[in-house]
């Protein structure tokens, strides 16, 4: 079945994906091009096909080049979280950071700093955070015989978010050690993580993103409604669950690689869906990567804005995104 | 009039004023204060001095008694007991009034920024402005909040205002003012940052009278005028075009009573920091004791707050000592989980709130 979206043919669509790994492409040119220190386009070029050991280089090879491709994974990761969280709850306001999974999963790493030393925590610590406060906050928002509105489940994440936020507090006043290893990651923040903490947690990043693309068709029957999607055969509990495997995946695996940065869950989705339609075969795939751009650009800023010191790319996320939320909640929340 | 009226009428000759309170009112707020009272002399009492409760009565009242004592209970822990109790009564007020106004059980300043706007405004200051006297804290973290609540009114306000575009817009806001509170926390000096954080999670650590005299005119001009605009509230619960209906003037009402909210609120992080959960927890239970009708509920939810406070500071001094608690961790690890409950309960209740 072709599905043609607003009259965009697959085949526009698949042309309008290749533009933007292009974008993409320039982005992360862009991202290594520009930092704190300035290094010529000719001499990143060699540094990064023939490699001498130079300060210069090693700046290249070593900072810009995995702050680059972890900015594309940890983008690609939160905007197909987000993706599937809209999908899923149906509501536009949903998003992993809206709803406290990426709280929940920071909440864990700051345990795991606190009670083991430094070092920091390991993944495993993000996913048992974020799946724990997925289901809470899943299991909140449906509670009774109303089930899950988009409102209830939005003020049942703003209440687990403060409720982790405070746990987190109270973890960092019993401990300003853990308070200062901690501070900037706990913003969102691409700095310091090298290669060598990127490739422990890239496969789980790889099977969330594979999940996702997989998730595409059912996702779409469900967005026409739960009766319906069952009517054409579809095996509700098991998309949720497996949805929800998937975001767990990528939320927590973005968090922590990056801490809590949040809004790229939430605003990606709707710009993708503004520019693909309802379909989520396309939805996720685009999702993917305008949150790779969107995140390589906002870290890019993060770290000219105030140069030579940088912002926590968190920051900057929140600073756009929430203006954003606000409007959605002005435009689609009509009473 | 026959006394098995559930309904107790006050009506004073002289004032404009009329109220019509659940008759449980009366013995619930005298209860309230027993428990307020002896709380109070119970965390006085309390600490690495401890001072017998009768010593602790007879020195507050200027009976003679050991000097000793009087350092001890009237400088160092009666403010800190008071602020506590001021502290909460201003929250469940604030509380108490905004879950009427929004019609929304689950509101709380918490909950919708009025709060955080506060906070990053006074967590500026303590990091940016380290040299700044304590004085000027309360002053600049009520403005913080009222920009808030201020900013949440008109960007909510689409051709009249609603309750649940209120909610979800605070929740942006805080998003927000989140931000930029993080980012002071992220770059502040690790020794103000630390000040900061305890601030934030809501304490009464170290208060003396010179953070309570400062917080007693904002309890004393706002508290009563939420006690006058209980009816009004009452009406406007009925929903907008009701209450229209009935005479009231709604857009003012609404505006004057979020102005109270913000005042108590402000005030009270101001002092104390951002208590979770006590705005949310005291109208729920005083709806418990004494009906849905504000003009007895909000005193009921104010005594409520008190009282919460107070037992969540003594709980945070003596559950782990040496180490101290902030009250806040206290309120929001029992606040949570009634939160929880709160929704299942609304779920089992399809009436409250659920209008989305």
């Amino acid at each position: 079945m072709l599905l043609t979206q607003n009259g965009k043919t697959p085949l526009l669509l698949a042309t309008g994906l290749v533009a933007g790994v292009l974008a993409l492409l320039g982005c992360l040119l862009v991202s290594i091009l520009l930092g704190a220190v300035d290094i010529s386009p000719g001499t990143v070029w060699q540094a990064l096909v023939n490699f001498d050991g130079s300060t210069e280089h090693l700046i290249i090879r070593t900072v810009r080049l995995p702050r680059a491709i972890l900015a594309v994974v940890v983008g690609a990761a939160l905007g197909a979280a987000g993706a599937i969280t809209q999908g899923l709850t149906r509501n536009p306001l949903a998003a992993p950071d809206i709803l406290g999974i990426n709280v929940g999963a920071a909440l864990a790493m700051v345990l795991a700093v606190f009670l083991r030393g430094s070092g920091g925590g390991d993944v495993g610590f993000a996913f048992g955070g974020a799946a724990i406060a997925a289901i809470a906050v899943y299991w909140l928002g449906s509670l009774g015989r109303s089930g899950l509105t988009p409102l209830k489940l939005v003020i049942a994440g703003a209440a687990l978010s403060y409720l982790l936020g405070s746990l987190t507090t109270g973890i960092l006043i019993l401990s300003q050690r853990t308070l200062d290893e901690i501070r900037f990651w706990l913003a969102g923040s691409l700095a310091g993580q090298d290669m060598a903490g990127l490739l422990p947690v890239l496969p789980y990043v790889a099977v969330g993103l594979a999940g996702s693309l997989a998730l595409g068709r059912p996702l779409t029957l469900l967005s026409l409604g739960e009766d319906v999607a069952q009517g054409l055969g579809l095996q509700t509990a098991w998309v949720k669950v497996g949805s929800a495997i998937a975001v767990v995946l990528l939320a927590g695996s973005a968090v922590a690689l990056a801490g809590p940065i949040g809004f790229v869950g939430l605003v990606v989705p709707h710009v993708v869906r503004f520019a693909v339609g309802v379909d989520y075969r396309w939805i996720l795939p685009y999702a993917m990567l305008i949150g790779a751009i969107g995140l390589s650009i906002a870290d890019t800023a993060a770290r000219l804005i105030i140069r030579p010191q940088e912002l926590p790319v968190g920051i900057v996320t929140a600073l756009i995104g929430a203006p954003f939320f606000i409007y959605l909640a002005r435009s689609k929340i009509k009473q | 009039m026959p006394s098995t009226k559930p309904w107790l009428s006050l009506r004073p000759r002289r004032l404009p004023l009329s109220l019509r309170v659940d008759r449980r009112v009366p013995r619930v707020l005298a209860v309230l204060l027993a428990i307020a009272a002896l709380s109070l002399v119970f965390n006085v009492s309390q600490g690495e001095y401890p001072v017998p409760p009768l010593e602790v009565v007879k020195t507050i009242l200027g009976l003679p008694s050991n000097p000793d004592y009087a350092f001890v209970v009237q400088t160092l822990r009666l403010p800190r007991a008071l602020v506590a109790l001021l502290v909460g009564m201003g929250l469940a007020t604030a509380g108490a009034i905004l879950q009427g106004l929004t019609r929304n059980p689950l509101a709380a300043p918490e909950i919708i920024g009025i709060n955080s706007g506060a906070s990053l405004v006074a967590v500026g200051i303590i990091v940016l402005l380290p040299g700044l006297p304590v004085g000027w804290l309360p002053i600049a973290a009520f403005l913080g909040g009222m920009g808030a609540a201020i900013a949440i009114y008109l960007l909510a306000w689409n051709s009249g205002s609603s309750p649940i575009r209120l909610i979800l817009v605070g929740i942006g806001l805080t998003s927000l003012t989140g931000a930029l509170t993080s980012l002071m926390i992220t770059f502040g000096n690790i020794f103000d940052v630390s000040q900061a954080l305890l601030w934030l999670a809501g304490s009464v650590y170290g208060r003396s009278w010179e953070h309570l005299w400062p917080l007693l005119p904002w309890l004393l001009v706002f508290l009563p005028l939420a006690m006058v605009l209980a009816r009004d509230l009452d009406t406007l619960n009925l929903g907008d075009s009701l209450a229209q209906g009935l005479g009231s003037r709604v857009e003012l009402t609404r505006s004057l009573l979020l102005l109270c909210t913000v005042a108590l609120a402000g005030a009270s992080v101001a002092t104390a920091g951002a208590i979770g959960f006590v705005g949310l927890m005291a109208p729920h239970l005083g709806r418990q004791l004494v009906g849905p009708s504000h003009g007895g509920l909000i005193p009921v939810a104010a005594l409520l707050g008190g009282c919460i406070v107070e037992l969540a500071d003594i709980v945070g001094r003596l559950a782990f000592a040496p180490i101290e608690l902030p009250c806040g961790v206290i309120t929001a690890v029992v606040g949570a989980p009634y939160f929880l409950w709160l929704l299942y309960r609304d779920g089992q209740r399809p009436a409250l709130g659920s209008n989305g």
